[in-house]
């Protein structure tokens, strides 16, 4: 620790997602697509005063083996959608849709994210992600047109050109670039934000070099004390060549949580909730994206399959796979035979561990460390049960972090960047 | 007692950008008991407005039971957006999302977007068509009982409930399935506006195919007439040709400065042997002509029995006196209309703006 003021906390809140980490099988697991679900998660949210609530997106619902994954929770309703309602339900919650800079044009997509913005007197936050796979492409105009390569190319342009239409307002823009050859104007002024909060989760070096160009806050994965300190220091390095101070892109990494009276409690619950989170069959489809061949007849409460993976199978389409499937398999049967598993037990093992297990006293202490040791400047909590899983939380967590005086007890400012610590944006 | 009107307005506020004129207005609709409030959209630079469908997002939680359609563009827009954001629009308001299919005719929205150059109204109408082809088969994509959370199998939904839309048209092709489940009322109502000119014999090729689209898909039509005779002379025709369910409301000035103002409209509302099944009031100052409109026409109306005292039913379709439609997926008996509807793809229908209503395959697309 060093004798710096203490690090702000910021928390974001990410409605349960259609991977296993969300529990349906629980009695309490309600809607994923009915209005009240979502109000439920982000009034709570904003009872806690998080920063903002994140919705993620799919374009193409999963497949393994050519079929429909269909063993968690499939479906949600279009991101900018909900937001927009959820705004005449909250009042100071920033709202952040995930929305593909692939399969979406600058033009539309700037004039729906200044409408957000406007309608929700700056609340706006875009999470640009990329894709370039055909398998995606099948459901849009232009298919798998862009090169696995090409994609930060054409994101970059793209964030740059919505940049530049949110400047004008309803001033003309005249963009002639290797992407996109446009001119026009919004039908609507400049944001209230300036230009709405942009968001950025990849993890490659070139999404980290985008990041550190164009991003206010990066959406990461590196949810472990040691790693996350060693991509914070990675990212904030990289901001000084584009003229940029490190407080001026937040780093939140994704974090899940399970709480309980005491540690042992807690402790007993996360087990709990990583078994229902990985069922028989979620078992065998885990074995299936590294070994990518079908294992239906696999036993889930025996051995690990004793063939090797195959590193080319195409098996498991709409989500990333392990990038060498056949170390992965190795490190698997490893920690199984030192363990004695069965090939459940192992996937539970994994894959499962939640970030914060504890009392509200030891989540509380240990999302503090992470940031005040710049691990993180915050972190995006994902909830294993909907609209629930927040409540404890923000009961019972918040107000710990409060009384540190590492979190705030109000909103100071109406905008996302308010709650950010984030300026606005002078024109270009 | 004589039969209800189906009333709707438009809320068109150009310079406004705050939700709560928007909410008012939508108040003022649903004290009138109205169907539904439309707002118009485009990618034109003017005028001022917000993004129509967000908009209508935005107040949906404030309001209760009146319909919320926008209108939504289908020449630079991706018809798998469109479906599900209009899908979503209609979880969010529980059941009372409407689609005002629109095109994109000038250079200027062309150029904002830069990837094709202005086409011919009459393929911009058979796009709109294929857009909306695609978008009802992605609503259908999901069966209603799709989602099961089978905890014995682990299976959270029934895949086979799940299906492929394999649509290829002249524009696009979509895959699917849909990403939002099925909507609370099967389909979002979808409404297209025809001018009676589109009917005529001399219509332009963008007028037929515009009425081709709205014969195929439309379960309302805003019709717009120059005068009684020739709003009485387009209703018969498009009844002739698309069938009794559809719901045909005339476009009818509402600028209310004044009680003689407010008695003309009442009377031209209440006129007999017009032909059509109600009338889309179009405001001059929307506060002001809705107000008059929920504080005294209303009441008038609904004195006479032309009006519903409250709302009977939640979702759009129930104020329209439309059944929620089953998805084409469901059940052994539409397997074969499925099949057909694979094969005869909109684009060609709507380009030949013929009688369309005589397939099954059709006839099962449009309701």
């Amino acid at each position: 620790m060093t004798d710096r003021p203490l690090k702000q906390i910021h928390l974001a809140a990410h409605f349960p997602g259609v991977n296993n980490t969300t529990v349906w099988s629980d009695p309490a697991s309600g809607s994923h697509n009915e209005f009240a679900s979502f109000r439920h998660l982000a009034q709570t949210a904003e009872r806690g005063k998080f920063d903002f609530f994140f919705l993620a997106e799919g374009l193409r619902l999963r497949e393994t083996n050519g079929r429909i994954h269909d063993l968690d929770v499939v479906g949600r309703p279009e991101s900018i959608t909900v937001l927009n309602a959820l705004a005449a339900v909250t009042e100071r919650l920033g709202l952040a849709a995930t929305v593909n800079a692939t399969f979406n044009e600058p033009y539309e997509l700037a004039r729906r994210f200044a409408t957000l913005d406007h309608l929700s007197g700056g609340r706006a936050a875009w999470n640009v992600v990329t894709s370039s796979d055909a398998f995606t492409g099948e459901n849009f105009r232009r298919g798998g047109y862009l090169k696995y390569a090409d994609r930060y190319t054409r994101a970059a342009e793209f964030v740059e050109l919505v940049r530049e239409f949110w400047d004008a307002g309803e001033g003309e823009v005249r963009h002639f670039g290797p992407q996109f050859e446009v001119e026009g104007r919004l039908s609507l002024p400049r944001p209230p934000q300036g230009h709405p909060v942009v968001i950025q989760a990849g993890d490659s070096d070139e999404g980290r070099e985008f990041a550190a160009a164009t991003a206010d806050v990066i959406f990461s994965r590196h949810s472990t004390l040691a790693d996350g300190q060693a991509f914070h220091a990675d990212v904030k390095r990289r901001l000084a060549a584009y003229g940029r101070k490190p407080d001026e892109l937040k780093i939140m990494p994704a974090a899940t949580f399970v709480l309980g009276d005491t540690d042992a409690e807690a402790e007993e619950y996360a087990a709990e909730v990583r078994r229902a989170q990985v069922s028989p069959q979620t078992a065998i489809n885990f074995l299936e994206q590294v070994w990518g061949i079908d294992l239906s007849d696999h036993d889930p409460d025996g051995p690990l399959p004793t063939v090797d993976p195959d590193p080319d199978s195409a098996v498991v389409q709409g989500r990333v796979r392990f990038s060498d499937p056949v170390a992965v398999a190795e490190r698997w049967r490893a920690v199984a035979a030192e363990k004695n598993l069965t090939s459940r037990e192992l996937v539970i093992e994994v894959t499962g561990r939640q970030s914060f297990i504890g009392s509200p006293a030891t989540v509380a202490g240990l999302i503090d460390h992470f940031v005040q040791n710049d691990a993180a400047d915050g972190f995006v909590l994902i909830p294993h049960l909907t609209p629930g899983g927040l409540d404890e939380f923000v009961d019972r967590v918040v107000p710990l972090l409060q009384e540190r005086g590492v979190f705030r007890t109000d909103y100071t400012g109406p905008t996302l960047r308010d709650h950010l610590g984030l300026p606005v944006p002078g024109r270009r | 007692m004589p039969r209800q009107l189906h009333l709707s307005a438009a809320i068109d506020s150009p310079g406004r950008l705050d939700a709560g004129h928007y909410t008012g207005l939508a108040r003022l609709a649903e004290r009138a008991s109205l169907d539904f409030v439309t707002l118009d959209d485009s990618f034109a630079a003017a005028p001022h407005r917000p993004d129509a469908l967000a908009t209508l997002a935005r107040i949906a939680p404030l309001t209760e039971r009146v319909g919320l359609v926008p209108t939504v563009t289908t020449t630079h827009t991706e018809p798998f957006h469109t479906s599900i954001s209009l899908n979503t629009l209609d979880w969010a308001s529980e059941g009372r999302a409407g689609w005002l299919v629109g095109v994109s005719t000038t250079e200027a929205e062309a150029k904002a977007f830069g990837r094709r150059p202005v086409a011919p109204e009459d393929e911009l109408w058979a796009e709109a068509a294929d857009a909306a082809e695609v978008a009802a088969r992605l609503w259908d994509s999901w069966e209603d009982d799709a989602e099961i959370r089978d905890t014995a199998t682990g299976r959270f939904v029934d895949r086979d409930k799940l299906h492929y839309i394999d649509f290829e048209g002249r524009y696009f092709s979509v895959r699917g399935p849909s990403t939002t489940p099925r909507p609370p009322q099967g389909r979002p109502v979808v409404v297209v506006p025809v001018a009676a000119a589109d009917l005529a014999p001399d219509a332009s090729p963008g007028g037929r195919a515009r009425v081709a689209t709205a014969i195929r898909y439309a379960d309302v039509v805003l019709l717009d007439a120059p005068d009684r005779a020739t709003r009485l002379t387009a209703a018969t025709e498009l009844r002739l040709r698309s069938g009794e369910l559809l719901r045909i409301l005339a476009r009818i000035d509402a600028a209310l400065p004044d009680r003689a103002a407010e008695e003309r409209l009442r009377a031209e509302l209440t006129a007999a042997g017009t032909g059509v099944d109600g009338f889309h009031l179009v405001p001059a100052v929307p506060e002001r002509d809705l107000a008059a409109l929920a504080e005294r026409i209303a009441p008038a109306l609904r004195a006479t029995g032309l009006l519903r005292t409250g709302y009977t039913g939640r979702t759009l379709r129930d104020h329209l006196g439309l059944a929620r439609p089953a998805s084409r997926y469901t059940g052994p008996a539409n397997t074969a209309a499925h099949a057909a509807a694979s094969h005869a793809t909109a684009s060609h229908a709507a380009g030949t703006a013929a009688h369309t209503t005589d397939s099954p395959a059709l006839a099962e697309v449009t309701r």
